[in-house]
């Protein structure tokens, strides 16, 4: 007992004394700062000195907290409990936010820098107006390669998946929506098919695939290719920037059929305590230097066309992570096709993984 | 007590290898100069440098460790009254059916627990953050010890108890002088695996946090999309050292103690 | 054992803990399950969940707890049966549980770094002269690494039982001629009952709801109950399927359970 008993006194002291250690940190940090701001964003997505720099130039403490998925996150907002000020949403779930009325109009007056944005970024069909988001990074969808392992094939199509000469080679992504859209896109329908008969389609042909899949994994595509386990992956254009800064034989495509065109968002959520905050927020990541910044930072695609200017030369020329607007052209953006749908190609694709 | 043969000690040295390879895989990597867990290019300590840099990284360790130590103590304690309360029910049926219960937090995966403690805290009006996620870690953390601690009760010999009484010892001393130190190894196996399944939850943490407050678990599952860094590579292996350090040392200190004690009632 | 030994006072805590957070996520669980998307009352989650899709993941889910819980109680059981043999062994009991503290995510690439392709594993298996394997996203490598997590659950309850085993017992049968088997089948292994039981409950019952390994170790060439309630839950946003599927596992528990307490009705049974 009495062994017992000394366990829990030194347990105690432990927890007390490292308690006191963190209020001591928490304090050091924020001197004299009177306002916060919570942050809600993916994992290592920003540069932690911009952050830094922000609390000094507003005198507000940034808060950050974050998620490893959307349909987390939303859950998160919609509960309440925490008073989120910035989210950092994928297009998509911007549309089932916006349908929840999770989300708080951007007051443009606040943000002034909104000019630096791309255009072409600008006004598309899962928030017209911007009226609640902003564009924080852009990408595509498509297949990363090693020729070295393949005898130099290519794939400037996604039919070229199919081919027997892949046999349990190509890593798939655990996830409805862009591997029945690939399958989609290869037969030219549309990756927002509502049309039953198209999925059924996609979705047979998919299955077909099988022999040649490898397995169907989430993010740690990036160290299965870079380690050469896997030779072929389809995956998004900033793990596939991740790939290639570790393993110079690995090159990135985007077959001519089309794929999708993704953006993760700035967003003011319904939760927002701090709204002048919030505004001040966004502003200061979408000035041009600090979006390079954090661009080269992060190492994915930023819409700040000014922010081009502050950057390396060679990663902005790069075709694959900054396409033309003719390869542009043939990409989609994600739309909701409501939870009915998604019910739908989640079962499809259930039925594909367990074939 | 018979000696440990040669055939014994292989296998024992197997189990242990296959043990620790991951972590002496990710602690070798944590030395990397290159980014990621793969090509190790050449040695450098600045993972380790960056650690003691970040800041908000040591806080959420603090943080971690705070919740996992308060969370497994309380479980424990409670598992352990839970325990003693099943045996000493009268009906098999009624035992059977607490049991049944006491597993459901084991059997349901995070997500649920999640997300029906996110629900539960948030109808009372609880402010998400270090308390929520306590509370959480203490409950999905007692039905280990409670399964931890019943088979060293069934063993217990029922006529120790009796002799006890009929020696006038109260029910409280029966309690502390005789169960207690007779379930002790469950108690304790209950409490190490209670820090186990805190330190190892993403999911229910992820729900119920919030308002800045985070965990190791949380931090290192959201960079999964853009990759975990090395630096976390370099925190795990200065835990796992500390820690290693942290028991050996109090188990030396514990066998000095215990032997001077001894050495003094001979 | 009768004795009112405590106090009522003394086990609210756990009732307490029973009633608001074990039985009232349930009876919300079991209330969502009788939803649909659209929030109308249905019982089409019940009906769905009787699709062969369903029953496939169902068996897939048993077999492979199975699996696990199989060779972690034959791997833990020397361990354990060993390690109480040692010297430091509360020591070297502490050291199979610290390795269960490093985050379980990192491990787990760690694996993927171990039993690649171009991992030592496959490297030393060339050195030897054997042919690469492809060991990663495997049914073997699933169950390797789900057996990995889970020995620590296995070994404790068990070291705990071996422990504190009368030598005595031990010393008799062999006084009587037992053969080391004999005394390891019929005096030691049921004594030890108690501490196999629970580790089994904490293996097997968890094992049914595996999800994130299914991905990373599997590559979702095994697909588990647990993998299916965390997609409906996250992916689909089907809370009402969700949580059918938890109900049935849940039920699926209650009848392990009973299953594996019938011998103490049944001993009784045989006396009266």
């Amino acid at each position: 007992m009495k062994e017992i008993l000394r366990g829990a006194a030194l347990i105690l002291i432990i927890s007390g004394l490292l308690f006191v250690v963190n209020i001591q940190l928490n304090k050091s940090g924020s001197s004299g700062t009177k306002t916060s701001l919570t942050v809600y964003n993916w994992g290592e997505y920003i540069d932690p000195q911009l952050l830094k720099e922000f609390e000094q130039e507003t005198g507000i403490k940034v808060i950050y907290e974050t998620f490893d998925s959307n349909e987390g996150m939303m859950g998160k907002v919609e509960q309440g409990g925490t008073a989120y000020d910035i989210v950092v949403p994928s297009e998509y779930m911007i549309e089932m936010m916006k349908e929840k009325d999770l989300l708080l109009p951007i007051d443009y007056q606040q943000v002034p820098n909104v000019k630096h944005i791309d255009p072409y970024f600008l006004n598309l069909p899962f928030d017209p107006n911007n009226e609640f988001s902003l564009p924080y990074f852009w990408g595509t969808l498509g297949i990363a390669f090693n020729p070295t392992l393949l005898e130099g094939q290519t794939f400037e199509s996604w039919d070229r998946l199919w081919d027997p000469s892949l046999a349990q080679k190509i890593v798939l992504v655990d996830s409805a929506r862009e591997t029945i859209g690939m399958s989609l896109n290869s037969l030219d329908y549309s990756l927002n098919s509502t049309d039953i008969q198209q999925l059924r389609a996609a979705t047979e042909k998919l299955k077909q695939l099988k022999p040649n899949v490898k397995a169907i994994i989430g993010d740690e595509v990036t160290q299965l290719m870079i380690n050469q386990e896997a030779s072929v992956a389809l995956t998004w254009s900033g793990q596939a920037a991740d790939m290639m800064a570790e393993n110079e034989n690995i090159d990135y495509i985007v077959p001519e059929e089309g794929s999708n065109l993704w953006f993760d968002n700035l967003v003011i959520p319904r939760t927002a305590a701090n709204l002048e905050g919030a505004h001040a927020f966004i502003n200061f990541m979408l000035d041009p230097e600090i979006a390079a910044r954090n661009a080269e930072y992060v190492g994915y695609s930023t819409p700040n066309l000014t922010a081009l200017d502050y950057m390396d030369e060679t990663v902005i020329s790069d075709e694959r992570f900054y396409p033309d607007e003719e390869t542009r052209d043939h990409l989609e953006v994600y739309r909701n096709l409501g939870l009915e749908l998604l019910g739908v190609y989640n079962e499809y694709f259930l039925e594909f993984k367990m074939k | 007590m018979k000696k440990i043969n040669k055939g014994a000690k292989i296998y024992l040295a197997f189990v242990f290898i296959i043990l620790y390879a991951p972590i002496f895989y990710l602690i070798y990597y944590s030395f990397n100069s290159g980014g990621t867990m793969t090509n190790f290019e050449s040695f450098t300590l600045e993972h380790y440098q960056a650690v003691f840099e970040d800041k908000r990284l040591i806080m959420i360790l603090f943080n971690t460790i705070i919740i996992a130590l308060l969370s497994a103590l309380v479980a424990t304690t409670i598992g352990v009254l839970g325990a003693l309360a099943i045996t000493f029910m009268r009906k098999p049926a009624m035992r059977r059916a607490i049991l049944s219960l006491n597993n459901i937090l084991i059997v349901s995966p995070d997500v649920i627990i999640g997300a029906s403690f996110l629900i539960l805290f948030t109808m009372i009006g609880m402010k998400l953050g270090f308390m929520s996620v306590l509370l959480a870690h203490i409950a999905f953390s007692i039905p280990i010890v409670v399964i931890m601690v019943l088979p060293k009760l069934q063993e217990m010999n029922p006529s120790l108890i009796d002799a006890a009484i009929d020696l006038g010892a109260t029910k409280r001393e029966v309690l502390t002088r005789v169960i207690i130190p007779f379930i002790k190894p469950g108690i304790f196996a209950g409490f190490f695996l209670a820090l186990t399944y805190s330190l190892d939850d993403f999911a229910v943490t992820f729900f119920v946090t919030g308002n800045g407050f985070s965990t190791l678990s949380v931090e290192i599952y959201s960079m999964a999309r853009t990759g975990i860094t090395l630096t976390i590579n370099a925190l795990s292996g200065l835990i796992f050292v500390v820690t290693v350090l942290l028991v050996v040392g109090y188990y030396a200190i514990n066998r000095k103690t215990k032997a001077a004690v001894l050495g003094v009632k001979k | 054992m009768n004795h009112k030994l405590l106090r009522p006072l003394h086990s609210i805590p756990y009732f307490g803990w029973l009633l608001l957070f074990v039985i009232a996520p349930i009876l919300l669980i079991v209330y969502y399950s009788f939803f649909d998307l659209s929030g109308n009352f249905t019982l089409g989650n019940y009906v769905n969940f009787f699709t062969s899709t369903y029953f496939k993941l169902t068996l897939s889910s048993f077999w492979y707890a199975f699996l696990i819980t199989f060779f972690s109680l034959l791997i833990s059981y020397p361990t354990a049966y060993f390690l109480t043999k040692t010297k430091h062994k509360q020591l070297w009991l502490l050291l199979i549980i610290i390795p269960s503290w490093i985050n379980l995510l990192l491990k787990t690439y760690a694996f993927i770094g171990l039993l690649g392709l171009y991992g030592p594993i496959n490297a030393f298996l060339e050195l030897t002269g054997l042919e690469k394997q492809q060991l990663l996203f495997t049914n073997f490598s699933f169950v390797f690494v789900s057996v990995y997590i889970f020995i620590p659950f296995m070994i404790l309850p068990i070291f705990n039982a071996l422990d504190k085993l009368n030598p005595a017992l031990i010393d008799a049968a062999r006084d009587l001629g037992a053969t080391q088997w004999t005394t390891f089948t019929k005096v030691i292994f049921p004594l030890t009952m108690n501490g196999v039981k629970s580790g089994i409950q904490v293996v097997f019952i968890p094992a049914l709801s595996l999800f994130m390994i299914t991905r990373l170790i599997a590559g979702n060439k095994v697909i588990t109950l647990g993998t299916a309630i965390e997609q409906q839950f996250l992916v689909t946003q089907n809370w009402g399927m969700g949580s059918t599927i938890a109900v049935f596992l849940i039920l699926f528990m209650f009848i392990i359970m009973l299953l594996t307490s019938q011998k103490e009705g049944a001993k009784r049974n045989e006396k009266n």
